[in-house]
C-alpha cells in the first residue's frame, strides 16, 4: 500500500505552521489548503536566501547581483516547464495568480491589437465555462463577452456534481472560440473530464483552457497529454508563495496573442508614438516580475517532485476516501459533491443540520470548529457562487486536504461537527 | 475556548427562540438587505405611531448571529420612542465595529452588549449588523 509507506509525521515536519498552537492552547488543524497551502521550511529558506544573498531586478541588471537573480528567476521558469511536462520552457509566462492568467488569454479576445483570427470575436461568437467554476474562471468571460457582444454559454453540473455533457455537442459548436473549465472544481471536488471536451472543441475549431488551480497542487498534471491550449495555475496553492501564477499556454498561440499588460521587460524597442514586443515569455511578463515568488515556487515545486506527486495523489486518495466514509455517518450531512472516489479529488463540502433537522449556517459551523478544536475549514461560496445558487443553497462547509493531512485531522474534524450539532441542537 | 465569549448562551437562546419572528401588518416601511458574502437575508417591517415605535416585524435566514441579532433588536426597539431606539443602534454599531476594544454602555445597550465577542471577529461583524442597519435604514424610510 502506498499511502502506509507516506510518511506523513516527516512531512509534518516540513511545515513550521503545523506544529504551532492556536491561542488558548488548541492545536492546529488545517483544512483549508483549497484556500491556500501552508508552506514547507524548503520554500521559507529558499526565499530567504534569495532575498540575504542574491537579490536584485531580473534582467535589465547587469551586474554580478543581477545575473545571479536572473538565473534564478529563470531556473524557476525551467522547473515549472518540466512539473507539467511543457514542451517548451517560453510555454510558461509567470503572473500574479490563477486569475491574472485567466484574464491574460480573456483579454486576448477582441483586443483590437489582435491580428489572428482564433481570438477575433463578436457577435454571434460564443465562449463556454461551466456552472462549477471559480468566479476567476467566470468573471473574465462575462468581460471578454460583454465587451465583444459574444454569448456567454456554460455546462450544467448534475446532482452528484458532475458536469453534464449531455448537450457537449451543441454547446461547443462552430460559433465556440473558447472553452474554459476547471480541471478540479474547488467545491465539489470534481475531476471532469477534459479530453472529452478537448476532443469536441478540436472537431469545431475551439480553443480550450483548463484551469489547474485544484489539481496541479495534488496530482501529476502534464499539459501536453492534457491536450488544452491554455493551463493556468496559481502558486499558492502547490506549498508555494502567493504572488505568483502560472500561464502555460502554445507557444503557436501565445506568439500570436496580442501583449496583455504594457510596460518595461515585455517591449522589443519603443517610441513615442508606438513599440514592438519581446518574445514570448516576456512579452507577457511587463514590469519587475514576481522575482523571489519565482525561487519559492521553484523550491516548492522540488519540493512537491521530491515527495512524488503520485505519492501525494495517492496520500490524498486514502484519507478522501475516509473522509468521505467518516462523514457519511453524520445523517444530517449533506455531501455537496460525488460521494464515490471517482475522479474527484480531496475537496468536500457539505451543509449541516442538528438532529432536530434545522439547517445550521456554515459560518456557525466554521467559527465552532475553529473556536473550540482548532479546525480550521472554509465556509461560504467558495467564490462559485453560481455553483451555490445551482444546489439552491446560499454557502457550504468546505474541508481541503493536502500531504500534510492526516486521519487523526479528519476525526478532529468529525468530532468537532458532532459538538457544531449539540451547540446548535 | 474563545467560543464562549461569542456564542453566549443569550445568543444561542435568541437564535432557537427568536422573538417577535414574522412579518406583519400594518408597517410604514418594508426594506430588504442581504449579506452577499454569506447569504444572510433580512427582511424588515417599521411600523411608527407619533415618534414610537409600535412594530418591528421580520423574516430572514443566515447565521445565529444575524438571526438572534434581529430578535434582540426586535426587543429593544419595539415599544421604544425611534429617538431611542437608534440611540441604541448607534451604540450597537460603535461596539460591533470597535474590534474588541469598546467597552459597551450596558445601560443603553441592554442584552445586545451579549455581542461584545463577536466584534472580536470581522468577518462576522456585518451578520451582527444586517438586522440593525435595515432597521436603521426602514425608520429613515417610514419617517420621511
Ligand atoms: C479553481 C480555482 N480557480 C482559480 C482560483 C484563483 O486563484 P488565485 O486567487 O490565486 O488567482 C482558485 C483559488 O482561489 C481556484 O480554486
Amino acid at each position: 500500500m502506498v499511502q502506509e509507506s507516506f510518511d506523513v509525521e516527516r512531512i509534518r515536519k516540513d511545515f513550521p505552521v503545523l506544529s504551532r498552537e492556536l491561542p488558548g492552547g488548541r492545536p492546529l488543524v488545517y483544512l483549508d489548503s483549497g484556500n491556500s497551502s501552508q508552506k514547507p521550511v524548503q520554500v521559507i529558506d529558499a526565499m530567504r536566501d534569495h532575498l540575504s544573498l542574491h537579490y536584485s531586478n531580473v534582467g535589465r541588471a547587469h551586474h554580478a547581483l543581477g545575473a545571479e537573480s536572473t538565473e534564478a528567476y529563470e531556473a524557476a521558469r525551467d522547473k515549472v516547464a518540466a512539473f507539467v511536462g511543457a514542451p517548451a520552457r517560453e510555454e510558461i509566462i509567470f503572473t500574479k495568480n490563477a486569475s491574472e492568467a485567466i484574464n491574460l488569454v480573456a483579454y486576448a479576445f477582441g483586443n483590437p491589437l489582435n491580428t489572428d483570427p482564433r481570438f477575433r470575436v463578436g457577435p454571434g461568437d460564443e465562449i463556454v465555462v461551466t456552472e462549477m467554476e471559480h468566479h476567476s474562471n467566470i468573471v473574465p468571460w462575462q468581460f471578454a463577452t460583454q465587451r465583444t457582444g459574444a454569448t456567454l454559454r456554460w455546462f450544467g453540473v448534475t446532482d452528484e456534481g458532475r458536469l453534464n455533457l449531455d448537450d457537449l455537442d451543441e454547446l461547443i459548436n462552430e460559433r465556440t472560440k473558447i472553452v474554459a473549465v476547471a480541471h478540479q472544481s474547488n467545491v465539489l471536488g470534481t475531476v471532469n473530464p477534459i479530453a472529452a471536451i478537448v476532443a469536441r472543441a478540436r472537431q469545431v475549431g475551439a480553443l480550450v483552457l483548463v484551469d489547474a488551480s485544484q489539481s496541479v497542487p495534488h496530482k501529476p498534471v502534464n499539459v501536453a497529454e492534457l491536450g488544452a491550449d491554455f493551463v493556468a495555475f496559481t502558486g499558492h496553492k502547490m506549498v508555494g508563495p502567493s504572488g505568483i501564477g502560472v500561464l502555460w499556454g502554445r507557444a503557436e498561440l501565445l506568439d500570436a496573442m496580442p501583449p496583455f499588460l504594457g510596460g518595461g521587460e515585455m517591449i522589443e524597442a519603443v517610441w513615442m508614438d508606438h513599440s514592438t514586443f519581446a518574445p514570448i515569455p516576456h512579452k507577457f511578463e511587463a514590469g519587475t516580475p514576481p522575482i523571489v515568488e519565482a525561487v519559492g515556487l521553484a523550491a516548492a515545486v522540488d519540493y512537491l517532485t521530491e515527495v512524488g506527486m503520485p505519492a501525494i495523489q495517492d496520500w490524498e486518495h486514502h484519507l478522501t476516501g475516509y473522509a468521505l466514509a467518516a462523514l457519511s455517518e453524520i445523517p444530517e450531512l449533506r455531501l455537496i459533491g460525488p460521494r464515490d472516489l471517482d475522479s474527484r479529488g480531496g475537496t468536500i463540502s457539505f451543509t449541516l443540520r442538528n438532529r432536530a433537522g434545522d439547517p445550521i449556517h456554515p459560518h456557525d459551523v466554521g467559527q465552532i470548529l475553529d473556536d473550540v478544536f482548532g479546525v480550521a475549514v472554509r465556509v461560504g461560496h467558495h467564490c462559485a457562487r453560481p455553483l451555490h445558487l445551482r444546489f439552491g443553497i446560499p454557502a457550504t462547509t468546505r474541508a481541503s486536504l493536502y500531504l500534510y493531512n492526516t486521519t487523526d485531522e479528519l476525526d478532529a474534524l468529525v468530532r468537532g461537527l458532532h459538538h457544531v450539532q449539540k451547540v446548535f441542537g | 475556548m474563545i467560543a464562549e465569549s461569542m456564542y453566549q448562551e443569550l445568543i444561542l437562546e435568541h437564535y432557537k427562540h427568536p422573538q417577535g419572528r414574522g412579518l406583519r401588518e400594518p408597517y410604514d416601511a418594508e426594506v430588504h438587505h442581504v449579506n452577499p458574502t454569506c447569504g444572510d437575508e433580512i427582511t424588515m417591517r417599521v411600523k411608527v405611531d407619533d415618534g414610537k415605535v409600535a412594530d418591528v416585524s421580520y423574516d430572514g435566514q443566515g447565521c445565529s448571529i444575524s438571526q438572534a441579532a434581529a430578535s434582540v433588536l426586535h426587543e429593544l426597539a419595539a415599544g421604544t420612542t425611534v429617538e431611542e431606539s437608534l440611540a441604541v443602534v448607534d451604540e450597537f454599531t460603535r461596539l460591533l465595529q470597535g474590534r474588541g476594544q469598546v467597552e459597551p454602555d450596558e445601560d443603553v445597550l441592554g442584552d445586545a452588549v451579549a455581542f461584545a465577542g463577536v466584534a472580536k471577529f470581522p468577518a462576522r461583524v456585518k451578520c451582527a449588523l444586517l438586522a440593525w442597519m435595515a432597521y436603521k435604514d426602514a425608520v429613515v424610510r417610514s419617517t420621511r
